[in-house]
């Protein structure tokens, strides 16, 4: 059975590809997902306004109180190699891809356009394979129309293309207003890959102590469906290839993304849960089910569920939503 | 090829050869050497070479004993070793120094020169450390400026090869050490060159070795000994050629010429001063202009003083001078002079007949300067000179104070300069967190290497260790700067601070003309208003130029917070014109991409960004021709301060404390506590303000505050009506003091702006939570409100200290803290439990201080923090050394402890005399509870009047210690390099000791203020100096130590983990009757985040098991129960989660990951095992399992 798949230009084994996540600060689990057969792996984000509150907090913490009195000019050793910055990450994106075979793709998440655009090269001159744009800020200026946003990523995103050479991802969250037609934007700015979607920390009440915390729960399959629907409508109508990441959790989740027009699938939720090695029997079990059920190579499978391949269209569309309500109903 | 030119500091051109020159380095940290050390291990740890292509093996030991130690074994097996230290280290080392002197081992040392502690201890520079080692047998070398200090550091390591006596190398601690200058730097070849191959190998071959064994060290008995000591004298009689021909072999290559002893000025003077360190260029200066003014004057300078070379101290003295003055920097009271001056009198006695046959012997006097890097100008050189001039000269004398007891001390005349006028002289006032001293150092290193001009920096810190006040002096000129003095005429004075214009008489020291460059919130238009009245006076009687920026202003455009430092050096290269204004700016900017570019590309755009904003921001102001002010100056301490505060500790405060005369101070080092509440220092922009309609009367931010700078209070609701109009107070909510007022209270010009409060506060308004019962808000607009209020709040009656039912954390905050607005940084973790203790038993303690941060914020002038309450009782406080304290305070117990033995029989003895109750009482005493203590002291004070005006020797015996019978409460406070480290061995022994004596060990895991060098506290995987890459072994267990003698009270505490803990355990460790050690968890600047969150880590310090709170009481054996009760529960988050909080452990992280994973799982394992080990002890089942790692 042929897998194999070309997602950002890039071709892979099957289209199984670790996603952003902390797994691959540790070089043991990163060589775990190659041996899983993880056919490209992608770093978790490099946060320019983490970066920024750790530069100015070094110098706050570590440079501030030195130089004030006469018994010690400073308070912290001067390690040589120590450096703050984006170095870290870039190290580590340099020892996976010695450690690596597959792809490696590193992620970014910018707050200015001077950070994407530097960061995104940094990445590039560190052997990068290609780079996924995260993009994600809660617009929270309410003076802000979204027009202003989708343009200010835009700007961004056509920036960090016009840069680099390697190929550029784009990872999108669902809230824009009109979605499809800001991809097909992205799209046209001659972006390598739609990443669809993006999770975030969100913001939970603590109602004893009074406090906003913030957090992040493992996604489930259930969060697979906005997803596929919209991979299914923009399966064939953009020039990008597409990659779902969020709600991937089986064999059969990977069976109907790729369906619905995935080129890549991005696993992170399950791999936390139960370690990189589970990536295996997934993977295995696509197989299989292609296999079983008689598919010939994955192009077969690709797209064959997308709005302008699939028996019903309508399905995709808004009145699927009631159908799903009363079919809940009715049962 | 020309030689490099660098430009740093005395103790860097030192270290920069040691290092190189050397195989074995173990040190100590102590000021002002610490940083040759750091620098050495620093060097190592990056991996650089010495000569013979190896990395040097730097060690930090547990003293400098330790240091001597390790340096003499190292020596004795044949390694090229060295040391650093100074003042308290070095006498340390004297047993050590004798032996390796006595075993002939080639040896260099570098010390920085200190004073030694007498009646107070001082960090700064004199003689008098070194001059205790002259009868060791080490070769005394000593350099003059930082080149020289280079130079000889060379000099040391050579001659010591060959001369095969030990040489302590040594220069004027901070006045050379901290100086920085523009040098011309040795090179390999240099080394190479004087270095001789074949005397190491012979100093290898002398090495134990068991292929060729020696014994070294012997016992010897009254028939050889004698001699065996004389077999060494021929090695001193060659000693000071060998030195010598060193000096040549340097200079030949360098150009740079020394000789044992120099001469310089007039070729056939009268008179001749003689000295050595860096006040030889002063006087030379001084003879020099006196010269050119037809005097015949000249200056001899020792730079060998041991083993002294007569015949070669002769060669440089004129066979005419008629008088000799010897200047020593130290003192040695009793003896008919000091060192020098004694050897030169020998000198001259044995060798002038044949120097000068038949001139007569010159006069020679002595005398002293420059104690404690008291400034030594041209000025009173000069002075000296003119004394010598004099028909009857003093013998003995003292120059640079005013002595009108005794009156040995010289006059001098302030207005005898002898600065160039084409120099440019700039002192910059600031404060430690604005960077001014920083950004300082970096225009020096702009001019000193991107110019032809020469440089000189030298810094004046006080001992503040919030809101410090740094003075930078700045010289660059066309020739070489030969000025170890502070600047007295500036060309150019900039002030940093504008507030300081109300507290400092900041014009002081410019010149006629100069320009004054102020950081301030006002326009150009409206400043000369704001201006205080004497400032003004400057101003127009110098007839300076006066510009003005908001620096401020253009920090926060630029995101830069409260760092102004490359704004106020942009304005300078503007304004002093050294360098092309273009030039200026790519270089400074250059310099920061240097300086932050490790810190990441955010720091540097946003510093690039300020210098290019800063210049439209910088405005000449017209000086008007003549003062329009009306406000003059505030009074630095209340008019209503003691006669002594107003007399003494005022004066100081100005910064005028030199004008202070020797009858002004204490003969024996004794000074009134009390007298931080009269230094208002204002520090805080924002300070807490109280909501009482939302606070929930926990008093936790009593509790956390470190300067005892806000404070609660319960009093009878009559007491309001004096109140002043906007007095905040609410009815107390509690089971004791009923019906009672309560208040919050903060001293709004004492508050250091830190902001734990308000991050402790958990009370918030349900409506709106965002607003808290604590909240910051701008200190200026309340201030003189909040004055009055505190004034009044102050003078409420003190809660009854027997009112309480329970002692808890809330209850111990009504209580009257007798430890008060110290000079400890802002959010200090240590001054909270000091506080507690005397809030707790200050009326009754006495406490015996370690040396440390603990000793400085307690005990420097000019204010210090301990006080009374309304009785005039508080804590009798004392610092003895920083090794010795837990004897120190044990001795202390001892004493009160005889001296109780003794009242109680004098009670017996004078029973009859007495009334009944109080004999019954006194001489069944055990009190410790407060009731029991307050019927103490009324039994005492019945004794006294039934004694009053005995004339019997028992009856006036019991007089006099009839105090010793009420309880006395025996506290020994010191950090983690003291209990731990230094003082470890004492303590032990302390404990071993059943007495009642209770220890607080203020554990910052670091050595804190000597600047974060790693201590057996340091945990695993933390950064630290000396563990650059992260501590590879886990803190010594010092509370598991303790217990094992089984009668040691023995706790682990941390105030902000649970406060109620901390109050419970103080008072049960100084119930206990025997000794009781609490190790205190101490949040420190050197963890490295914002200490206003040290709360929350001290919460996951005890959460994650890296802190375990628990209490060993062995009184509970008495009860069947084990001694040991755990008080934290299993550790339920990871150690992970509370390292990442900390730059300490991210910065071993982000030196190199996989070693902190390392680093981190071996923390894993040990957090783990430390706590089955607690279990088991306090009988409890296995421990469940660890809470899993963070991925």
């Amino acid at each position: 059975m042929k897998l194999t798949t070309r997602y950002l230009g890039l071709v892979l084994d099957h289209p199984f590809v670790a996603g952003a996540s902390p797994m691959v600060d540790d070089l043991g689990t990163v060589r775990r997902l190659e041996d899983a057969g993880a056919a490209a792996i992608v770093m978790h984000s490099l946060y320019e306004e983490q970066l920024t509150r750790q530069e100015l907090a070094a110098v706050h913490h570590l440079d501030s109180h030195g130089e004030s009195s006469p018994e010690a000019t400073s308070y912290f050793a001067a390690p040589p190699s120590f450096v703050l910055g984006p170095d870290q990450y870039l190290d580590q994106l340099r020892r996976i891809k010695d450690t690596v075979a597959v792809p490696v793709i590193g992620s970014l998440n910018g707050t200015t356009l001077g950070g994407w655009l530097r960061y995104a090269k940094l990445m590039e001159e560190a052997g990068a394979d290609a780079i996924e744009l995260n993009l994600y800020a809660i617009p929270t200026d309410l003076r802000e129309s979204g027009l202003d946003v989708e343009r200010r990523a835009l700007e961004v995103i056509g920036a960090v293309v016009g840069q680099v050479s390697i190929p550029v991802a784009v990872k999108l969250s669902p809230w824009y207003s009109a979605f499809g037609h800001f991809a097909k934007q992205v799209d046209d700015l001659g972006v390598g890959g739609l990443v669809l979607f993006n999770r975030f920390y969100q913001a939970d009440i603590d109602p004893e102590q009074l406090e906003v915390r913030p957090r992040l729960e493992l996604s489930t399959s259930a969060e697979l469906l906005p997803r596929l629907t919209w991979l299914a409508l923009l399966s064939g109508k953009v020039r990008a290839s597409l990659a779902v990441t969020g709600g991937v959790h089986t064999a059969l989740d990977a069976v109907r993304a790729v369906m619905a027009g995935a080129d890549a699938v991005q696993m992170v939720s399950a791999l936390l849960r139960h370690g990189p090695e589970w990536l295996r029997p997934v993977r295995e079990g696509f197989r299989n089910w292609l296999i079983e059920h008689e598919y010939e190579s994955l192009d077969q499978l690709r797209g064959s569920m997308s709005v302008g391949r699939c028996p019903d269209p309508a399905g995709f569309e808004r009145a699927q939503y009631l159908q799903v309500l009363q079919s809940w109903r009715h049962r | 090829m020309p030689p490099t030119i660098a430009t740093l500091d005395g103790n860097e051109a030192v270290a920069v050869v040691a290092h190189r020159t050397n195989e074995v380095i173990a040190i100590y940290p102590i000021t002002p050497s610490s940083t040759m050390g750091e620098l050495a291990d620093a060097w190592s740890a990056e991996g650089r070479v010495n000569l013979w292509g190896t990395v040097p093996s730097v060690v930090e030991m547990q003293s400098e004993g330790g240091a001597a130690g390790a340096v003499h074994g190292a020596l004795q097996c044949g390694a090229l070793a060295t040391t650093f230290t100074a003042s308290q280290g070095l006498l340390l080392m004297i047993p050590n120094l004798y032996k390796i002197a006595g075993e002939l081992t080639p040896f260099a040392m570098h010390v920085a020169a200190r004073t030694i502690a007498t009646h107070a201890l001082s960090i700064f520079g004199d003689h008098s450390d070194v001059m205790a080692t002259r009868q060791t047998g080490v070769a005394l070398l000593c350099s003059g400026s930082v080149q020289e200090a280079h130079d000889f550091a060379l000099i040391a390591q050579a001659a010591t090869l060959r001369a095969r006596i030990p040489i302590l190398h040594f220069f004027d601690g901070f006045r050379t050490s901290h100086e920085i200058q523009k040098i011309a730097l040795l090179d390999d070849a240099d080394a190479a060159a004087l270095l001789d191959e074949g005397l190491i190998a012979a100093h290898r071959q002398r090495g134990l070795d068991p292929e060729h064994p020696v014994v070294r060290g012997t016992a010897q008995n009254p028939d050889v000994f004698f001699q065996a000591r004389e077999a060494a004298n021929p090695f001193y009689l060659a000693a000071p050629g060998i030195v010598a021909d060193t000096m040549r072999s340097l200079g030949e290559r360098t150009g740079r010429r020394y000789s044992l002893f120099d001469y310089a000025g007039h070729p056939e003077p009268t008179r001749i001063v003689v000295v050595m360190g860096s006040a030889t260029e002063t006087v030379e200066a001084a003879a020099e202009r006196l010269n050119r003014d037809g005097a015949r004057v000249g200056v001899v300078r020792v730079r060998l003083y041991r083993p002294f070379d007569v015949a070669a101290f002769l060669r440089v003295v004129w066979g005419g001078v008629e008088s000799i003055a010897v200047l020593d920097r130290t003192k040695e009271p009793g003896a008919i002079g000091e060192p020098l001056f004694l050897d030169v009198v020998a000198a001259l006695h044995e060798g002038w007949a044949e120097r000068a046959p038949g001139r007569p012997m010159p006069r020679v006097i002595g005398g002293r300067y420059g104690l404690s890097s008291k400034e030594f100008t041209p000025a009173m050189a000069k002075a000296v000179f003119d004394e010598l001039a004099r028909p009857a000269p003093k013998r003995r004398f003292t120059v640079g104070i005013v002595d009108d007891v005794t009156g040995l001390s010289l006059g001098y005349d302030p207005e005898f300069s002898v600065e160039p006028p084409d120099e440019v002289r700039a002192v910059f006032w600031g404060l430690g967190r604005d960077g001014t001293v920083g950004a300082t150092k970096n225009t020096i290193k702009i001019i000193g290497e991107e110019t032809p001009l020469h440089a000189q920096g030298y810094f004046v810190y006080d001992s503040k260790k919030a809101g410090a006040v740094t003075v930078s002096h700045l010289r660059f000129g066309p020739r070489p700067i030969k000025a170890p003095y502070l600047i007295r005429e500036a060309t150019f004075v900039a002030c940093h601070q504008f507030d300081f214009l109300d507290k400092f008489d900041i014009l002081e020291t410019a010149s006629p003309g100069a320009t004054l460059l102020l950081n301030a919130p006002h326009g150009a238009d409206e400043i000369w208003d704001a201006l205080p009245l004497e400032i003004q006076t400057g101003l127009v009687d110098k007839r300076m130029k006066l510009f003005v920026v908001d620096a401020y202003g253009v920090a926060k455009e630029a995101g830069l917070g409260g760092r102004i430092n490359t704004i106020m050096q942009t304005c300078f290269f503007a304004l002093s014109g050294v360098l092309p204004p273009d030039e200026a700016i790519a270089k400074i900017k250059e310099t920061i991409t240097k300086t932050y570019g490790k810190r990441g590309e955010v720091v540097v755009e946003r510093n690039h960004a300020a210098v290019d904003r800063t210049l439209a921001g910088l405005r000449e102001v017209a000086v008007p021709a003549a003062v329009s002010g009306w406000r003059p100056r505030p009074p630095i301490v209340p008019l209503d301060a003691p006669d002594f505060v107003q007399r003494v500790t005022g004066v100081i405060l100005a910064g005028k404390g030199d004008l202070l005369p020797v009858s002004a101070f204490p003969v024996d080092g004794t000074w009134p506590t009390g007298t931080s509440k009269w230094e208002k220092r204002n520090l805080a922009a924002e300070i807490p303000s109280w909501d009482p309609t939302i606070c929930i009367q926990c008093n936790w931010c009593a509790l956390v505050c470190p300067h005892s700078a806000i404070r609660t209070k319960v009093y009878e609701p009559a007491a309001l009506a004096e109140a002043p109009a906007g007095f905040r107070h609410t009815p107390w909510k509690g089971p004791d003091f009923q019906g009672q007022a309560y208040t919050v209270q903060v001293a709004p010009e004492d508050c250091t702006g830190c902001s734990l409060c308000t991050t402790i506060c958990p009370a918030k308004d349900k409506a709106n939570p965002r607003h808290k019962a604590i909240e910051m808000v701008s200190q200026r607009p309340i201030r003189d409100q909040e004055r009055a209020n505190y004034g009044f709040f102050l003078d409420l009656p003190e809660a009854d200290r027997s009112g309480t039912s329970r002692a808890n954390a809330k209850t111990s905050q009504l209580l009257q803290p007798l430890f008060e607005y110290s000079g400890a940084c802002a959010g200090c973790g240590e001054t909270p439990y000091l506080k507690l203790l005397t809030q707790l038993f200050g009326d009754r303690a006495v406490i015996a201080n370690a040396t440390g941060c603990s000793s400085i914020y307690g005990g420097n002038l000019p204010t210090t923090p301990y006080t009374t309450n309304r009785d005039g009782r508080g804590p009798a406080w004392a610092n003895s050394l920083f090794e010795d304290n837990a004897e120190f305070g044990f001795g202390m117990r001892l004493a009160l402890d005889a001296q109780q033995g003794e009242a109680r029989r004098l009670v017996g003895e004078l029973a009859g005399r007495l009334p009944q109750a109080a004999v019954d009482l006194l001489q069944a005493a055990t009190g410790r509870t407060e009731p029991a203590i307050r019927a103490e002291r009324e039994a005492v004070s019945a004794v006294r009047r039934a004694l009053a005006g005995a004339d019997d020797l028992p009856g006036r015996r019991l007089l006099e210690i009839a105090d010793a019978l009420i309880h006395r409460s025996v506290w020994l406070v010191g950090g983690d390099g003291w209990a731990y480290d230094i003082g470890y061995g004492g303590l032990d022994h302390v404990l071993a000791q059943n007495r009642d004596v209770n220890v607080l060990v203020l554990d910052t895991e670091v050595y804190s203020n000597t600047g974060g060098q790693q201590s057996k506290a340091t945990p695993l995987g933390a950064t630290a100096k000396f563990a650059t890459a992260g501590k590879t072994t886990p803190k010594k267990d010092l509370g598991l130590e303790a217990m094992s003698y089984g009668h040691v009270y023995v706790a682990r505490i941390a105030f902000g983990a649970d406060m109620n803990h901390t109050v419970k355990t103080f008072l049960e460790a100084e119930s206990y009757p025997g000794p009781s050690l609490i190790i205190a968890y101490s949040p420190c600047i050197a963890h490295g985040y914002d200490l206003r969150h040290n709360v929350e880590q001290q919460q996951l310090a005890a959460k994650s098991g890296v802190w375990p709170l628990y209490r060993y009481d062995p009184r509970r054996l008495a009860e069947h129960q084990p001694p040991l009760q755990l008080d934290s529960k299993d550790p339920s988050v990871s150690v992970a989660s509370f390292q990442r909080n900390e730059a300490r452990f991210r910065m071993a992280e982000a030196g190199d990951p996989a070693r902190h994973r390392e680093l981190m799982a071996q923390a894993d394992r040990q957090v783990a095992n430390r706590w089955a080990v607690y279990r088991y002890l306090a009988g409890l089942n296995p421990a469940p399992a660890q809470p899993e790692a963070t991925p």
